[in-house]
């Protein structure tokens, strides 16, 4: 049994020009370690949606990834204003993205069911004014 | 041929060991290991930052001595489109043409005219809608190399045809073969090249087993006696057979302007590719069809060993495709000739891994994120390595130590000193203290 690997990222909140460093980073990492292409690119793709979604929407947060040989699990944690229907927001095309960030070509309603498409395990929890964390596992098969 | 032959090279008596070329290395191929820069060979992609960056001229490129024609009975010159740029006051292509013959071949077979047959390859493999979308070019073999080594999920996006230099050469050497009657081996075909990744790409192909192309000259290398010859051209030979699609393989966008669709994207300049690499590896440019890439800022015409700026160089290209018909070559039939096609698969070569297996590069990736926390993280490039991340992987591979770090060096120098004032202050006690300060 391997060790599994921990790395932490801070998501600031208040550039959005900065968002997707952190999955970035974490892409060129997998790379390193010589992971199947597939599997980095799914994490790459989830974990950007995630990071774009904390950025917009509830002023940044955090990223912890654990990485193991066969799968990779990333939690996304925040403290923003929380999701009121999880089920509306799962939905795709639904979208709260002010017209700012619309213009950069986000806000399609796409984010969540993107992660639900690339990942192989999903959860949301999420509490009214207190934030949302949002859990992602991608196996490496 | 030795498989990690570069055109690109260093000089070692000019280097400084100064931290310009490691700092820009896209692949972070380069090291600064007792006072001289050192080029890891499995990780060069010949792109050519390294020789525009230095300061003191140290980083070159080889390519071949014009004196190389002379081992043929019968020489055959294949000019980029590059070259049309390299001179002033210039009207028509054909003296350009015409200059070469009198500098000593025996014909001159355009590479722009290869263009134009792969420019009508590639819209013919595209309409069959069996390329992997967006197809990504691959005569910029500066690009291929970094695909190679960086991205894996976007070899398959790679165009599998032969660039156009090697489907002149081959078309030139045929041709050439039927009107003298001379076997191939006594037919030399030479580029004339506007860049190193041309060079190297000749000795070590990517996509088929041997390159057509018997030698590259530098633009560089042949222009004194060219111009020299050009200037005494009265009246050109009618040689030029090639159009607007062909010539503006040159500059950017040319190869891409060619497919006649708008869908399609020219990034230039290597930490530009590699941002479109980036995007499109994470599937953010899936409403494109194909991306044009160029190492070289400008394209061709920016190669290392052009002699014109390489805006200058694209302002007067397309002065002189004006006239031009929009393109001359065409295949013949209805299918892509196989000829045309690469005859082997791009194979990602992970040279940036940390090790062979997961577990082992996991367990090394871990202490390399230690180190790197430990390092200042002023990336200041001393320790000979471009960044303190990229030292930290070199000392977890042994290649480096963590005392190569200055910063980290005076932090131990500072410690040793505190130690030495702390031992100074317990002298042993059978001795008599000599300064009062130390009397009781």
């Amino acid at each position: 049994m391997s060790q599994a690997l921990h790395l932490h990222y801070d998501v600031p909140g208040d550039d959005f020009t900065r968002a997707g460093e952190a999955s970035g980073a974490v892409k060129r990492k997998l790379k390193q370690m010589g992971f199947n292409s597939s599997a980095i690119r799914r994490v790459a793709i989830a974990m950007y949606e995630g990071e774009i979604n904390m950025v917009i929407h509830a002023g940044g947060g955090e990223a912890d990834v654990e990485i193991m040989p066969e799968k990779i699990s990333i939690v996304l944690t925040d403290h923003g204003p929380g999701i009121p229907d999880v089920e509306l927001a799962m939905k795709e095309g639904w979208s709260t993205a002010p017209d700012h960030v619309r213009s950069l070509g986000f806000g399609a309603g796409m984010g969540l069911p993107n992660i639900k498409k690339y990942t192989d395990e999903m959860r949301i929890e999420t509490e009214i004014g207190k934030g949302t964390k949002v859990f992602m596992v991608i196996l490496a098969q | 041929m030795d498989r990690f032959f570069h055109s690109v090279t260093l000089d070692k008596e000019k280097c400084k060991g100064c931290t310009n070329c490691i700092k820009r290395c896209p692949t972070e191929a380069i090291r600064v290991r007792n006072g001289k820069a050192v080029i890891t060979p499995e990780r060069c992609i010949d792109c050519s930052v390294c020789i525009r960056v230095c300061p003191y001229h140290a980083k070159k490129a080889k390519s071949d001595p014009m004196d190389i024609i002379k081992a043929y009975k019968y020489k055959i010159a294949l000019p980029a489109p590059a070259l049309y740029g390299q001179f002033n006051n210039l009207d028509i292509i054909d003296i350009v043409l015409t200059g070469l013959k009198r500098v000593g071949f025996d014909e001159v077979f355009e590479v722009s005219r290869g263009a134009e047959m792969v420019s009508d390859a590639t819209r013919r493999l595209m309409a069959q809608g069996t390329l992997q979308k967006p197809v990504i070019s691959s005569a910029c073999p500066a690009i291929v190399r970094l695909i190679r080594v960086r991205f894996p999920d976007l070899c398959a996006h790679v165009l599998p045809l032969r660039a156009p230099m090697e489907t002149a050469a081959s078309l030139a050497r045929k041709e050439a073969m039927e009107k003298t009657g001379l076997p191939s081996e006594d037919i030399g075909v030479f580029f004339i090249t506007p860049c190193a990744a041309k060079v190297t790409d000749i000795k070590v192909p990517i996509g088929i087993e041997a390159s057509s192309v018997d030698g590259a000259i530098a633009i560089s290398e042949i222009y004194p006696q060219l111009v020299g010859c050009m200037n005494k051209v009265e009246e050109p030979e009618a040689i030029s057979n090639s159009g607007i699609i062909g010539v503006s393989w040159a500059g950017i966008g040319g190869e891409a302007a060619a497919l006649l669709n708008e869908k399609h994207l020219a990034a230039d300049g290597i930490e530009n590719v590699i941002k479109v690499l980036e995007d499109l590896e994470d599937e953010r440019l899936s409403e494109l069809d194909f991306i044009e890439l160029n190492a070289c800022p400008g394209g061709c015409v920016g190669g290392v060993f052009t002699v014109e700026n390489p805006y200058v160089a694209q302002a007067r290209i397309q002065r002189l495709r004006k006239y031009l018909p929009v393109s001359c070559n065409h295949l013949p039939g209805k299918q892509v000739p196989g000829e045309m096609k690469w005859t082997g698969e791009l194979e990602f070569a992970p040279v940036l891994n940390l090790a062979d297996n997961i577990e082992e590069a996991m367990k090394r990736m871990g202490m390399v994120e230690e180190i790197t926390d430990r390092l200042p993280g002023l990336d200041c490039g001393s320790c000979g390595a471009p960044s303190c991340r990229a030292l930290a992987e070199d000392i977890v591979l042994g290649e480096a130590k963590e005392s190569d770090c200055i910063f980290k060096m005076r932090e131990k120098i500072q410690v040793i000193a505190d130690q030495l004032i702390e031992m100074e202050g317990y002298l042993p006690k059978n001795r008599e203290p000599d300064g009062e300060e130390n009397e009781p």
